[in-house]
């Protein structure tokens, strides 16, 4: 956590500088709200099998289809299983892939973009035209052809999404060592036989980590709906474990059923999409201003 | 500038078999056995020989290479493992479906999502530009599958106003297909249009030129489509190309969700089969389609902004 505040204040020019990220972070009374709506979500997802009234995968054949009621308060699906719970246990999947997958790709995405920024030559422009090209795919897209050919289950998805993801790092980390090279402090360690590792960790990585955090908050939204997406495919989270996306699978093919797995389902990640892209916005803005818009 | 383009479409070549590398290498290398990956784990050894030699992988692996960029120029992508239909004419059959709700959604969206951004750069901080802004945050966050469930809901299923599913067979009934599955991925394109178009025009309101045509007395709506939004068309137009992009994107979960054919649902119902053909005819089709989409932006700003050129 220090490392991160000391490299964010960097990029703040003077004044009590750490609280002063948060405090612009938090300016908008929205974005608070949505910071709260995501806290709500995660102790959700992290208190599942305490908040959830019945077992997610328990069936009964004589609750098929049942509206809200007391009993179940977003009905039943086509087995008898209780929405809300499988809702509740749902968003662990979420949360899990949604905060994995941008962390994991923006590891491999800067280690990538320092790697071509740094040394150039032919391995720049091997990964530069392999990060083009993957960059000119949309990520959804990119992430269900990878998803055609690996198949769905945990780690498949996460390596899929976080695959997805690598390309947008490794160009901002690669444009960002670019410029940072040139600086007069790397020149200077490079001339005075600084080692190469300890030049890359010490004066470069510290240095880009602000446009990456930005980013890597940014993408926590398209992560949490890119999983969703593939679960309502059928190629992401697989039955019977509950996710979003498949939750709303289930609804459309019963759909003479009862519409309230798929309203719930789909509120939730719209809710969730729509919070994380307020405080993906607000980070942006604060760490990164010269991309805000 | 003919030279220009040449140039370009020459650099098309390389990516494309780039492309076809990618997809050889995830179709044939990553999964380790393609033939225990397609087939399962439960899979009986004579089943696997003879899905191997079905599909040619028996051979060295280079040798397999040259086979599939040769299957793939000359249009020859196999045959599906279930029907035995040539995997051509599935794609034949049902890239039209694709293709035609993918134009008829780009076009709502822009007809819809630039007369917003519009509406809202004229009218900043004002109730318009907020009810435009909520619209762009929504459009941003529902998930299109789920936008079209509810109108599936809605509009279809209890009121029985459009289809519940398929694509019609004559003009009119496609249309009346068309419309829902249309709407749904419009809304989203209009939503980022909007947003697109409101902070671009805006961005040419602060110019010199903008100015100077209102002080020498232009009318203001001279002003907004002569000078502003003809020289926002830049930003504009890059973010048509993305949009078609995600539009083709988009297409897969919406063809499921109205049961549509397409090439999406020929995807995903080969994975569901494990048909590996299809499989690899579909992740084609698709990493093709995003390859002469790039190409025709790149194509399209040398059109619309001639500095390009120069370059």
């Amino acid at each position: 956590m220090s490392v991160m505040s000391q490299d964010i204040a960097g990029t703040v020019p003077a004044g009590p500088r750490r609280f002063d990220t948060l405090r612009t972070i938090f300016k908008r009374p929205a974005t608070v709200i949505a910071a709260i709506v995501i806290l709500i979500f995660m102790m959700v997802a992290a208190l599942a099998p305490m908040l959830s009234p019945y077992d997610p995968l328990a069936q009964s054949l004589l609750k098929i289809n049942r509206l809200p009621s007391w009993e179940n308060w977003l009905g039943t699906d086509q087995f008898g299983r209780d929405v809300m719970s499988r809702m509740i246990y749902g968003s662990r999947n979420s949360m899990l892939f949604g905060l994995i997958s941008p962390f994991l790709a923006a590891i491999l995405g800067t280690i990538l973009g320092v790697v071509a920024g740094y040394f150039g030559g032919v391995v720049d422009r091997v990964i530069s035209r392999l990060i083009d090209l993957l960059l000119s795919f949309p990520e959804l897209l990119l992430a269900i052809l990878i998803a055609a050919v690996l198949g769905g289950g945990f780690w498949n998805i996460i390596a899929v999404i976080t695959v997805a993801f690598i390309p947008g790092f490794a160009r901002v980390a690669r444009a960002q060592t670019l410029s940072i090279k040139q600086e007069p402090y790397v020149e200077a360690a490079i001339a005075v036989g600084v080692r190469t590792p300890v030049i890359i960790f010490r004066h470069i990585v510290p240095n880009i980590l602000a446009p990456i955090i930005a980013l890597m908050t940014l993408w926590v939204a398209s992560a949490i709906r890119i999983e969703a997406s593939l679960s309502f495919l059928g190629i992401g989270t697989q039955a019977p474990n509950p996710s979003w996306g498949n939750i709303i699978r289930d609804g459309l093919n019963s759909l003479f059923g009862s519409p309230w797995p798929i309203i719930g389902a789909g509120a939730a990640i719209t809710i969730v999409v729509l919070a994380f892209n307020l405080v993906g916005d607000a980070v942006r803005d604060a760490l990164d201003p010269s991309t805000a818009r | 500038m003919a030279r220009y383009l040449l140039l370009r479409l020459a650099d098309a070549i390389p990516t494309v078999f780039l492309v076809l590398t990618l997809v050889f290498i995830a179709m044939r290398i990553l999964p380790g056995d393609p033939a225990l990956a397609a087939l399962g784990d439960g899979a009986l050894p004579e089943q696997l020989a003879e899905f191997r030699e079905r599909m040619g992988l028996n051979v060295p692996l280079w040798q397999q290479y040259f086979n599939f960029i040769g299957g793939v120029l000359t249009l020859d992508f196999g045959r599906s493992l279930l029907s035995n239909t040539p995997v051509i004419q599935l794609i034949a059959a049902n890239l039209p479906y694709t293709i035609e709700l993918t134009v008829a959604a780009m076009l709502m969206g822009i007809v819809a999502g630039i007369p917003l951004g519009v509406l809202a750069a004229t009218n900043r901080n004002k109730p318009a530009d907020s009810a435009v802004r909520g619209f762009s945050l929504i459009g941003y966050a529902i998930p299109d599958f789920y936008l079209g469930a509810l109108l599936l809901i809605t509009f279809a299923l209890n009121l029985g106003w459009f289809p519940i599913n398929g694509a019609g067979t004559d003009f009119g009934s496609r249309v009346y297909h068309l419309f829902l599955p249309a709407l749904t991925l419009a809304f989203v394109k209009a939503a980022f249009l909007g947003r697109l178009t409101r902070s671009s025009l805006l961005e040419v309101f602060n110019k010199d030129y903008v100015r100077t045509a209102r002080a020498k007395g232009a009318k203001e709506r001279r002003v907004i489509y002569r000078h502003g939004l003809r020289n926002a068309m830049l930003p504009i137009s890059t973010g048509l190309g993305l949009s078609l992009l995600s539009t083709l994107s988009g297409s897969v979960a919406i063809e499921l969700v109205f049961n549509r054919p397409g090439i999406g649902r020929l995807l995903i119902s080969a994975i569901a089969e494990r048909d590996y053909a299809v499989i690899q005819g579909g992740v084609l089709v698709f990493a093709m389609f995003v390859v002469l989409i790039n190409l025709l932006m790149d194509l399209a700003y040398v059109i619309i902004d001639p500095r390009v050129r120069v370059q």
